[in-house]
């Protein structure tokens, strides 16, 4: 019986368990000896959203004790790269530190560099920095017109965009269009572990630079710092040790990071800099944070006929990936549904705000909350059931693989059966016959019920994905995966044993997980955007798969048969062959008697994305006095093709509803009108916990993708994707009979209360 | 996220304490659970000359039943207020607020008097020694003082403990079999309360509010309602008379008067009040 698809126990944890991970922060000299007499790196950041820097004196600082230096622009020999790889011109380019003009609050000044942290922090409130104070561009609508440009050269504070505004007659035809404008707010990624690094210079092997980071991409880190200091690839060399998570927020190189490396260089010291969490808030680029204004038009008896969305994406003070997000928006903009016409625009702005980027989903949970709020307000404008007006228009099963109007090839996937199985687990008639009940009695606490489908794309946008892994078999039996997927909570210790157990028989506690360390692993790529397995751990079967191949062409030779007579036991990890009855050789064997290293590399490329796709249905209660609504059950269908170990699946989608959730109902970064950041710590931006949160009904489905050997899609980013709009739909609907047609994101107490009133005071 | 330096002195008696105040007036700060205060010195927001640490006075942590009143030592923890006997039978209200007191972590170690002393409105203990009309006993160097919780908030983060003075003991008024509420509106189970609401019942009802002025405030005109006969919804629509709630990233100020109408109806609802 094969291991895949079986609830193996994470092999990783138990060390993490018991506080043996070792962090950035926690690095010193039993890790490498080099990291003794570490200075240390402070940085003075913006208080202002928007001014030039009129002074900048840091004389007083340099005199502080224990400060070894304090650098500023002028200092840098850093170049500063194009902006995406020169997708954006050299008008909106970031400078490292702030180059007589700051943009927003947190935005690195100066950096301070000193025996202690301590002596940083005091030396860096030395630092004087006269601000003349320039008009502060908030919110992506205000921006857009704005006479204030973030960058003059540039002309305009729109950055990018894709695609056209809506034809003229795209609602030909339709009985009822309905319009809105709708919010998908900032969010901050979090991650439990803020930033941080340790640079040392010089060393053994050609490497020139040993960087330690907490990072989703070793390997990606390592080119860029290549890059800007004009070395070798080789010789630098990346170290991701455990990482406390991510989120996206950790995918890229940030200013902060390499200005830690330049200093260390620059002060002959290995230097560490690790952020605090007031910090972290404004610096760990934000996610979501578009404005849309959509239509959606059809049949009164449900037949969606033609939809547009036209998104504002702020893009923050920096125009980074951020600014590109909405390309998966609008490509994702059609969802599960089968309309004749759609069409999407999206802009990008840059605003006095700190910079946005991806978040556990990046830019496809705005495309799933846009259309699902779209098609409940278009069921409720030709007032027909929610789950009806889905049904009616989603794309039929036997439509794969299908194109959407704005160019996406969904794979493969079944969505009228996902929402029936959704529909099913909850019970749902019986909610909404409880739902009427409620109302007619006039209960205070209102009961809502919210549906939600989506698909979305992982491992794309195109075809080209790659992924790189090595398998080495040791002469003593034991196998070493080297993977360029570089694991932060996903568990790859446990899901990369899986698979090589799978098809060696080698047994999983015999395998061990590289990843992380460009010295050990020779290429990669990284963890985002739901793409190890099916990348990753693809590459791992191809690798895995040519070594069996070779140990079946050894074992042959000692066997003394045919190579076609020769069988691998997967269970035992023992060759055989029938004519030979009762001989049979280990790996051991075969890797010692072959003679040469037992070892295979393959990178995977993707011909073509994936798309996971599910429904979930999300119960709440709504206390119309307060308007404080309260999630009280939420059921996930989520089917991201073949699962190879469900207990790490489950912990997914557990861990990204409740980030979904939180979107939907608490989580906001804010700004107020001067652009100064109101949410920069965790009791400000409040962090849903586990007592705001029921345990999730996860509903099994499984469509396996013909795209990669392992059948596997990714399920990283569903949770959030699915559980936002079905929550928000269920607040909506839970106060919808009182007159309340839309709340937007998040739907928190004040919100619902004032939407109430005004419900309220038009019925009159 | 590093405090500004200072010298830290630890007391090991309430009269050391004394001793380190007086000898560094308004430069010192006492530390007790450091839950208010700790957030304060990292962000660098308070910049005392020395912290005087009164963590491990265990000497001023009690609950004792002081037969007409209860006596609870300044020093006294969340947790152990949340598990107390003698509060579960004669002042559950104490016992059940001080179970909503952020996280386990902050109620294992924020203390009542570190909580009434830093005075913010947003706490919950300050209200209900106000709805309880608790005693504060107050030692400084001319020995003790007591002040009504009336007369103790007297301003944004400001009460009548002076610089050279410390929040010795609580006394509350038993309320053996009398009926209370405590009604606390919050975003998330941790937080601050947006809006609260303590109620304790008994021959002259108590009722006061968080986060609705500068200071923990009494509800003064619903407290007037009740005792001219007013029934509980009629009465709680009086609960913002008074108060001066302020803004802020959670709620408006219409927002809060309403919280405050509909949480105390419920407060005195649940006490059967009015």
């Amino acid at each position: 019986m094969s291991v895949l698809g079986t609830r193996v126990v994470r092999k990783e944890d138990p060390r993490l368990l018991r506080g043996e991970a070792r962090y950035v922060a926690d690095l010193d000299e039993t890790d490498d000896p080099r990291l003794v007499g570490l200075a240390h790196v402070v940085f003075v950041r913006s208080t202002v959203a928007h001014a030039t820097i009129a002074e900048l004196d840091v004389a007083e600082a340099l005199e502080a004790p224990g400060v070894i230096g304090v650098y500023t622009h002028a200092d840098l020999d850093l170049e500063a790269p194009p902006v995406m790889g020169g997708m954006l011109g050299p008008d909106v380019v970031r400078p490292f530190l702030a180059d007589g003009r700051v943009r927003y609050v947190g935005e690195p000044v100066a950096v301070v560099v000193a025996e202690s942290v301590a002596e940083g922090v005091d030396a860096a409130e030395l630092v004087f920095v006269d601000y003349d104070l320039l008009e502060p561009v908030i919110g992506v609508e205000a921006a857009v017109d704005a006479d204030t440009l973030l960058f003059p050269a540039h002309g305009s504070n729109v950055v990018s965009g894709f695609g056209a505004e809506a034809p003229d007659d795209l609602f030909d035809g339709c009985d009822v269009v309905v319009r809105h404008r709708i919010v998908n707010q900032r969010l901050a990624p979090a991650p439990i572990e803020p930033r941080g690094c340790v640079a040392v210079w010089g060393g053994d092997d050609g490497v020139e630079l040993t960087f330690w980071t907490s990072t989703q991409t070793a390997h990606g880190v390592r080119s860029t710092l290549a890059d800007r200091f004009g070395l070798e690839h080789d010789a630098v060399r990346v170290i991701a040790p455990d990482v406390g998570g991510g989120f996206g927020g950790k995918m890229h190189l940030y200013p902060d990071e390499l200005i830690t490396a330049w200093v260390a260089r620059r002060v002959g010291r290995p230097a560490r800099w690790i952020e605090t969490r007031s910090e972290s808030m404004l610096g760990i680029h934000h996610g979501r944070d578009q404005v849309h204004e959509l239509a959606i038009g059809g049949t009164r008896d449900g037949r969606v006929l033609a939809y547009h969305l036209e998104v504002l994406q702020d893009a923050g003070a920096y125009p980074d990936i951020g600014a590109f997000l909405p390309y998966f928006t609008r490509l994702m903009a059609q969802g599960t549904y089968d309309i004749a016409r759609v069409s999407c625009r999206t802009r990008s702005v840059v605003t006095t705000t700190t910079p946005t980027a991806a978040y556990r989903g990046a830019g496809r949970p705005e495309a799933a909350a846009a259309i699902e709020r779209a098609m409940d307000l278009f069921a409720a404008a030709v007032d027909l059931d929610p789950v009806k007006v889905r049904r009616r228009n989603l794309i039929p099963a036997d439509a794969f693989p299908y194109t959407t109007q704005t160019g996406a090839t969904y794979d493969c996937g079944n969505y009228p059966r996902a929402l029936a199985l959704a529909v099913e687990a909850a019970g749902y008639d019986d909610l909404r016959d409880e739902q009427a009940r409620r109302r007619a009695a006039g209960d205070p606490v209102a009961m809502g019920i919210g549906v939600a489908c989506y698909v979305e794309i992982t491992a794309g946008p195109g075809a080209g994905e790659k992924e790189f892994a090595r398998l080495t078999i040791d002469p003593d039996g034991s196998a070493t995966v080297f993977t360029g997927s570089s694991a932060h909570g996903q568990g790859h210790a446990t899901a990369w044993s899986m698979i090589v157990h799978d098809l060696t028989g080698i047994p999983m506690d015999r395998v061990e997980v590289v990843h992380g360390d460009t010295a050990k692993v020779e290429a990669g790529v990284g963890t985002y955007g739901s793409r190890s397995l099916q990348v990753g751990g693809s590459a791992l079967h191809r690798a895995t798969s040519h070594l069996v191949a070779r140990g079946v062409e050894v074992a042959a030779k000692l066997l003394d048969v045919d190579e076609a007579e020769v069988a691998l036991d997967t269970e035992t990890g023992t060759f055989s062959a029938e004519s030979v009855s009762g001989e049979a050789v280990g790996w051991d064997e075969v890797v010692r008697l072959s003679g040469e290293p037992f070892t295979e590399a393959h990178e995977f490329v993707t011909e073509t994305p994936t798309y996971p796709f599910g429904a979930h249905i999300a119960v709440v209660e709504v206390d119309t006095e307060t308007g404080q609504a309260r999630l009280v059950r939420l059921v996930a269908v989520d089917d991201a093709g073949r699962i190879l170990n469900p207990l790490i699946v489950e912990g997914q989608r557990h861990g990204g509803i409740a980030q979904g959730v939180a979107q939907a109902l608490v989580e906001e970064v804010r700004y107020d009108a001067d652009g100064n950041p109101q949410t920069a710590n965790l009791a400000d931006y409040g962090l849903i916990s586990t007592m705001e949160l029921p345990a999730a009904e996860l509903v099994p489905m499984e469509t396996p993708t013909p795209v990669n050997p392992l059948g596997a899609k990714g399920i990283g980013e569903s949770g959030t994707i699915g559980a936002t709009p079905a929550v928000q739909n269920a607040v909506v609907d839970a106060v919808a009979h009182l007159g309340v047609r839309h709340l937007d994101l998040p739907c928190t107490a004040e919100r619902v209360w004032h939407a109430l009133e005004l419900a309220r005071a038009e019925a009159g | 996220m590093i405090p500004a330096s200072f010298d830290y002195v630890r007391a090991d008696s309430a009269e050391a304490a004394l001793a380190a105040l007086a000898e560094h007036g308004d430069e010192a700060k006492l530390l007790a659970g450091g839950h208010s205060l700790v957030p304060l010195l990292k962000l660098r927001l308070a910049v005392p000359a020395v912290l005087v640490d009164i963590g491990r006075l265990e000497d001023l942590s009690y609950i004792r039943d002081a037969g007409d009143h209860l006596a609870v030592g300044a020093l006294t923890r969340h947790r152990d207020l949340e598990r107390s006997a003698v509060l579960a039978e004669h002042l559950p209200l104490l016992a059940h607020t001080a179970h909503l007191v952020g996280d386990p972590q902050v109620r294992n170690r924020g203390t009542i008097g570190g909580s009434l002393a830093h005075g913010d409105p947003a706490s919950d203990l300050p209200a209900v020694a106000l709805a309880t009309r608790a005693t504060m006993v107050i030692t400084g160097p001319d020995g003790e003082r007591t002040v009504a919780a009336d007369d103790f908030f007297a301003g944004f983060l400001e009460t009548a403990v002076q610089p050279d003075e410390l929040l010795t003991e609580i006394r509350f008024p038993k309320a053996t079999g009398a009926a209370w509420s405590y009604q606390k509106f919050v975003r998330r189970a941790q937080d601050w309360a947006i809006v609260g609401v303590a109620v304790q019942g008994g021959a002259t009802p108590g009722v006061a509010l968080v986060n609705m002025a500068s200071t923990p405030v009494r509800a003064a005109a619903v407290e007037a309602a009740l005792a001219s006969g007013a029934d509980a919804a009629t009465a709680a629509e009086a609960a913002p008379d008074g108060a001066e709630p302020q803004p802020d990233l959670q709620a408006s100020v219409a927002y809060r008067e309403h919280l405050a109408r509909v949480l105390t109806r419920r407060a005195l609802t649940a006490s059967a009040l009015g």
